[in-house]
């Protein structure tokens, strides 16, 4: 028992020490002579990274991820991540790449390094069409603005328009369903929520598509992979160059936001 | 029906992805459970009969694994141990870390039902003229066996419940799958999760109630 024991902590100290002379991240190099690199995706976000009834990833940040792959010219494994391990993933070189409709936010920063962005997104308003709200000053105080608890929405709206009175939902189908049914004036969600609202749903319009501060959707590498990330920032510039995001966003975007919202989330 | 989103698992390979998803947990959690019963009955006769230096080891280990919460060792095995150069894929940190809690619980319960055992057992199979051995084979195994079989069926079907947690690692088992369906169709039909979920939730009916049969009708027959 006691032989076995020390093998155990043998091997386990050599492991420990091979790790630690291991440099984690993997160079632009190290991924093409593998031939494969490794995208964290979001698999269940309709229509940025999602699966299809067929089970095959589809979305914005798939055509991307995709496309990165291909310029490489190496073969792209996609895994699913979710939004609370996005950052573990980079990490600990579990993905070389996350295109997850990362958010950049200094927090962040610190704990990863984002390439350039590739999509905006901020906040917007919908309302009825027969009566557009296009400003959130001036705010009719009978009217009840919709928010959804917990989201950047509310946040913005209580620091930014404490009088504004509020009616709070916890998920989507029933904020949706409330300003369907004439609870509030307005709805306040992420912009590309309200869009897509607004073109499924008849006698509705987007009087407010982008408020508050923009935010940016960028790729994002482990920490210190500098030579990852300027392949990704000059892939970014060639892309903008041949107006790939714009025939992305035709493909992807464009039947859940409608074309003319365009020039609002994609960065030019 | 369709408002409830029963339709969407009719679209494309929608009710063959779920299973698929149902399969992977179903099998990951029963290689675990198979490894977590052979490792935990000899550890946990090990507990018992051991070495003192072996039992406090085992003692702690099992304190161990009962106060970790599973997600916590599942991201451990997964993120944790990259660190050490280790790179598990998620269905192999799955399985060391269901082996793992399977084993330690396991360990435990076995420990439980020898020591609950009387002791005049022992003494009245040694008085009627068995061996050490024949005491063993007919009279405490067969009633150790009989009290571990509830404890154990329990232990599986709460093994095969936990595999809802591996998505945080990856896995797309059949609650990550019933996610993504659910999502994709947001816009299409908002009310889908009642649907899938409702279906989910009779995937896993129907995968533990077997085994609360099984163990129902073990206890009848092995009643002495």
């Amino acid at each position: 028992m006691k032989k076995i024991l020390g093998t155990l902590f043998a091997l386990l100290l050599t492991v420990g020490l091979v790790g630690c002379a291991k440099q984690g991240y993997r160079s632009v190099d190290d991924i093409k002579k593998d031939g494969t690199i490794k995208i964290g995706v979001f698999s269940d976000k309709h229509p940025f990274g999602y699966v299809d009834k067929n089970g095959k990833y589809q979305g914005y940040d798939i055509e991307l991820a995709n496309r990165i792959g291909k310029d490489l010219g190496v073969k792209v494994k996609l895994v699913s991540t979710e939004a609370a391990n996005r950052i573990e993933y980079l990490k600990t070189n579990k993905v070389d790449i996350i295109l997850a409709n990362f958010t950049v936010t200094d927090e962040r920063k610190e704990e990863v390094d984002f390439a350039l962005p590739y999509m905006n997104v901020s906040l917007g308003v919908v309302s009825p069409t027969k009566k557009v709200i296009t400003s959130l000053d001036n705010w009719n105080k009978n009217d009840k603005l919709i928010v959804i608890s917990g989201t950047t929405a509310e946040t913005y709206v209580t620091k930014n328009y404490p009088n504004i009175p509020l009616q709070k939902y916890d998920t989507y189908a029933n904020a949706k369903n409330a300003l369907e049914n004439g609870n509030g004036a307005a709805w306040l969600n992420d912009n590309t929520e309200v869009l897509s609202f607004a073109k499924s749903t008849k006698g509705f319009t987007v009087g407010i598509p982008t408020l508050g501060s923009q935010d940016k959707i960028a790729p994002a590498v482990t920490k210190g992979n500098s030579d990852l990330k300027k392949w990704i920032d000059n892939e970014i510039k060639s892309l903008n160059k041949e107006d790939f995001f714009s025939k992305d966003y035709d493909k992807t975007l464009a039947s859940v936001y409608g074309k003319e919202y365009k020039s609002t989330i994609v960065i030019k | 029906m369709a408002k409830w989103g029963f339709d969407l698992l009719f679209q494309g390979q929608n009710l063959s992805r779920l299973l698929e998803g149902l399969t992977l947990a179903l099998y990951i959690s029963a290689i675990a459970v198979v490894l977590s019963l052979v490792l935990g009955i000899i550890l946990g006769i090990a507990q018992v009969k051991g070495h003192p230096l072996i039992r406090t080891i085992m003692r702690g280990y099992v304190h161990f694994i009962q106060i970790m919460p599973q997600l916590v060792l599942l991201f451990i095995a997964y993120f944790g141990l990259r660190a050490f150069a280790i790179n598990l894929s998620p269905e192999m940190a799955s399985i060391i870390v269901f082996t793992m809690w399977g084993t330690g619980e396991m360990s435990d319960l076995v420990r439980g039902a020898i020591v609950s055992m009387d002791h005049h057992q022992y003494e009245s199979g040694l008085a009627l003229g068995m061996s050490s051995r024949q005491v063993y084979i007919h009279v405490v195994i067969p009633q150790i066996a009989k009290r571990l079989i509830p404890l154990s069926m329990n232990l599986i079907t709460r093994m095969i419940k936990t595999t809802s947690l591996l998505l945080m690692i990856g896995v797309v088992d059949i609650i990550k799958v019933s996610q993504q369906i659910i999502e994709t169709n947001r816009l299409a039909s908002p009310n889908g999760a009642f649907g899938i979920y409702l279906v989910v939730f009779m995937l896993y009916f129907i995968s533990c109630y077997p085994i609360s049969i099984l163990a129902r009708y073990l206890e009848k027959k092995w009643r002495i």
